[in-house]
């Protein structure tokens, strides 16, 4: 008896703690205190959607898009790559690309990676080889910042599954560039902080990244396709959705064989369950 | 083992004879999964979920085990040799995926077995000590899984690792040594990530330990019921096996159909995304929040707002911190006192009207709601609703438990399992409050105990 007393006067206790320190003062604050301020920026954030149709590898049975990942490759090679590194991609995993080996290594070659001379030991510089990962844009962090108007460019090995919905999340990025409604920023004071660029897909709206696909035509495509903005950022997307994880495809024709292994083996197994149960319970009705 | 009438086992070769005789393991087993334990009858799906948590152990120590031969618990690397299991090692994306997924199935698991050890009162004696060591299996995997999390070294690790250290910090006078020397450090660090993969690769096994004394009790007064009334005679019960293992080799088939989904299709929409970009002390996540299965616990942390003070004054008696984490540790030892607060006769929800209304209206949506407040931002109206629900999650099981087990008038129960498998009548006289009557522990009807073994 005594522990029950003991513990309805200890939950009224911490009851009345609650209530009378934290929800009251909480809720007295939330109806007469002043409101909660929110930034001007988000008047102007808006969610992005991916490209039209969505990507070749969205759904349960999604795959690859060979000539599209390579174009994304052309992309990250000849616009991303000035600042951004992917440095848990080796030009080895080219080959899944639907690259032939020549290719690949003709690929590396294409590279400059750090190196040392084998004379003397000295640090210098190399062709790439198959077993290189893909070299670094900055000697360091501190050159990155100094270069970048101090935003240190990030890896991009993993952004398509480090951001919320992320293919899509750098497809609305590329493409979310441009300038803030003019009146409604004049109405609520906003400015574009110094150095930074308006866009309306990024979470505050002011990014330190430059339009880095700006015109319509910026890279050749080797296929012929017409590289427009919208184009090149699904590509790029595509491309980068792979780095993050090149096993995507693998993993979901895996999971198939293994649904349909199970789904058999639990019908067998709820086939003897009831067999073995048969007779036990008593026939409804 | 626990009733007269359970099959002895006899071995049939002469090599299972001289097994036997030398180390009866085989015999151990037997009593314990096999044909010599006699399980009531009347089990419904709920009862699946102490073999599934079982399962999941041996998952998650055999994918471990295998990831911690491709891991190195360094700050330097760590998250390097992550991405290295995930693009350079054999189908080591598989392994960690099931990893980390096989976490979350396993606390859905636990959470189900509590849930259903919560609506049946499996805690009532003479089961109190099966409950007991449940609750430090819990605590320990409470444990296990926040140190695992901080392995991968990502941003949502260290932050993670930051504010769980951080909460000791909250003790008066000794915090900040205590967080120290906990960490190793003023911060997580290599220290800090060093000592974690050395304890959350030992505390699986202590939890197995644990484990074992939690079946081994069970098996003592034999499993309950969704009746909760006790066994009376063999007709009550069936032998675990071939009767048990077949319902639970189907719910396992059920079990993994769910759990392949997740790996194979949907690995990451249970994690955070920000614990792909390494661990950087100089950026702060926008939300910390830890992993989703210790949402309802962060809600009751975060639900004091206010320090206490003396009114009118500004002299502090405990800070807001502190007494968030002496609730949110106060919400689950208080599990340990829970047999002895609920004093009803009848263990079964299904006979205890007033109960089974505080329990559907007032604790589900009470934890639906600390759960969602858990994995939201700081603002309103999710702090008042976390305060609201914290405050009924105490009142739940603190104050009303205790009241409506001794007020409460029991429906009538079935006289045995087997009526109440067939359907017979029920007893005339529903048991009064607060005397052993059938659904009372251990009792027989003519007042003796349960054989014990």
């Amino acid at each position: 008896m005594s522990i029950r007393l003991g513990s309805i006067l200890v939950g009224l206790a911490i009851t009345a703690v609650l209530v009378l320190w934290s929800l009251l003062p909480g809720a007295y604050n939330l109806a007469f205190g002043p409101a909660p301020e929110k930034q001007a920026s988000y008047a102007f954030y808006e969610h992005g959607e991916g490209p039209e149709g969505g990507f070749s590898f969205d759904g349960p049975l999604g795959t690859w898009d060979m000539a599209q990942l390579q174009r994304g490759y052309q992309v990250y090679k000849e616009v991303c790559s000035a600042c951004h590194s992917i440095k848990f991609v080796a030009f080895r995993n080219l080959a899944q690309l639907g690259y032939t080996e020549a290719e690949v290594d003709a690929e590396a070659a294409s590279w400059t990676v750090p190196g040392i001379d084998p004379a003397t030991g000295e640090t210098t510089t190399r062709p790439g080889t198959r077993v290189d990962a893909f070299p670094m844009p900055f000697p360091n962090a501190i050159a990155a910042a100094a270069a970048n108007n101090n935003a240190i460019p990030p890896d991009l090995s993993l952004m398509a599954k480090a951001r919320h919905d992320g293919s899509n999340y750098i497809y609305s990025l590329l493409t979310g560039y441009g300038e803030p409604d003019p009146e409604k920023a004049a109405k609520l004071g906003f400015e574009t902080g110094p150095g930074l660029y308006f866009n309306k897909h990024f979470p505050n709206v002011n990014i330190a990244m430059a339009p880095p696909l700006a015109i319509d035509g910026q890279v050749t495509y080797a296929d012929g396709t017409d590289a427009t903005i919208p184009q090149m950022s699904a590509d790029v997307a595509a491309f980068l959705t792979w780095t993050a994880e090149p096993s995507l495809v693998a993993r979901k024709q895996t999971g198939w064989f293994v649904l349909g292994f199970l789904v058999f083996a639990t019908v067998l197994a709820f086939l003897s369950y009831k067999q073995i149960w048969a007779g036990m319970k008593p026939k409804k009705g | 083992m626990s009733f007269a009438w359970a099959k002895q086992y006899e071995p049939k070769s002469a090599f299972t004879r001289w097994i036997d005789e030398k180390l009866p393991l085989p015999r151990l087993v037997y009593n314990a999964v096999g044909a010599g334990y006699p399980v009531p009858r009347n089990l419904n799906y709920m009862w699946n979920f102490g073999v599934l948590a079982g399962f999941c152990l041996v998952l998650q120590i055999v994918t471990g085990v295998v990831l911690a031969m491709h891991y190195a618990a360094n700050a330097e690397v760590a998250f390097g040799t992550v991405e290295h299991i995930m693009r350079n090692v054999n189908y080591g994306w598989m392994l960690r995926y099931a990893h980390a997924n096989g976490a979350s199935f396993f606390f859905i698991v636990i959470y189900l077995h509590i849930f259903r050890g919560l609506f049946y009162s499996s805690y009532k004696a003479p089961r109190e000590m099966i409950w007991l060591l449940g609750v430090v299996i819990f605590l320990l995997m409470m444990a296990t899984a926040f140190m695992g999390y901080v392995l991968p070294w990502g941003q949502m690790s260290f932050w993670g690792a930051q504010v769980i250290t951080g909460l000791f910090e909250a003790i008066p006078l000794v915090g900040t040594a205590i967080k120290t020397w906990l960490l190793g450090g003023f911060a997580p660090d290599n220290a800090a990530l060093n000592r974690f993969f050395s304890l959350h690769f030992l505390l699986p096994f202590v939890i197995a330990g644990v484990v074992i004394l939690h079946i081994w009790a069970l098996h003592i007064p034999g499993s309950s019921n969704p009746t909760g009334i006790e066994v009376k005679s063999e007709s009550d019960t069936v032998p675990f096996h071939p009767y048990y293992t077949s319902k639970d080799g189907f719910g396992l088939g059920v079990f993994l159909i769910l759990f392949t989904v997740m790996v194979f299709f949907l690995p990451n929409a249970l994690g955070h995304p920000d614990n792909y970009i390494e661990a950087n002390p100089l950026s702060t996540p926008a939300h910390i929040v830890p992993e989703w299965y210790f949402w309802p616990f962060y809600a009751i942390l975060r639900a004091f707002t206010g320090d206490l003070t003396i009114p009118f004054t500004t002299i502090v008696l405990i800070p807001a911190k502190l007494l968030g984490v002496i609730a949110m540790f106060g919400s689950i030892l208080l599990w340990f006192i829970l047999p002895w607060l609920d004093k009803s006769p009848v263990r079964s929800g299904h006979y205890r009207p007033l109960f089974r209304k505080f329990f559907w209206f007032g604790f589900i949506p009470c934890m639906i709601v600390l759960f969602i407040c858990g994995g939201a931002p700081a603002e309103e109206p999710y702090v008042i609703l976390s305060q609201i629900a914290t405050a009924y999650y105490f009142l739940h099981f603190l104050v009303i438990l205790p009241i409506v087990s001794q007020i409460e008038v029991p429906k009538p129960l079935p006289f045995s399992i087997t009526d109440a498998v067939l359907g017979k009548g029920k007893v005339a006289s529903p048991p009064r409050a607060g005397t052993a009557g059938d659904g009372d522990g251990g009792m027989l009807p003519g007042g003796a105990l349960q054989p014990a073994e």
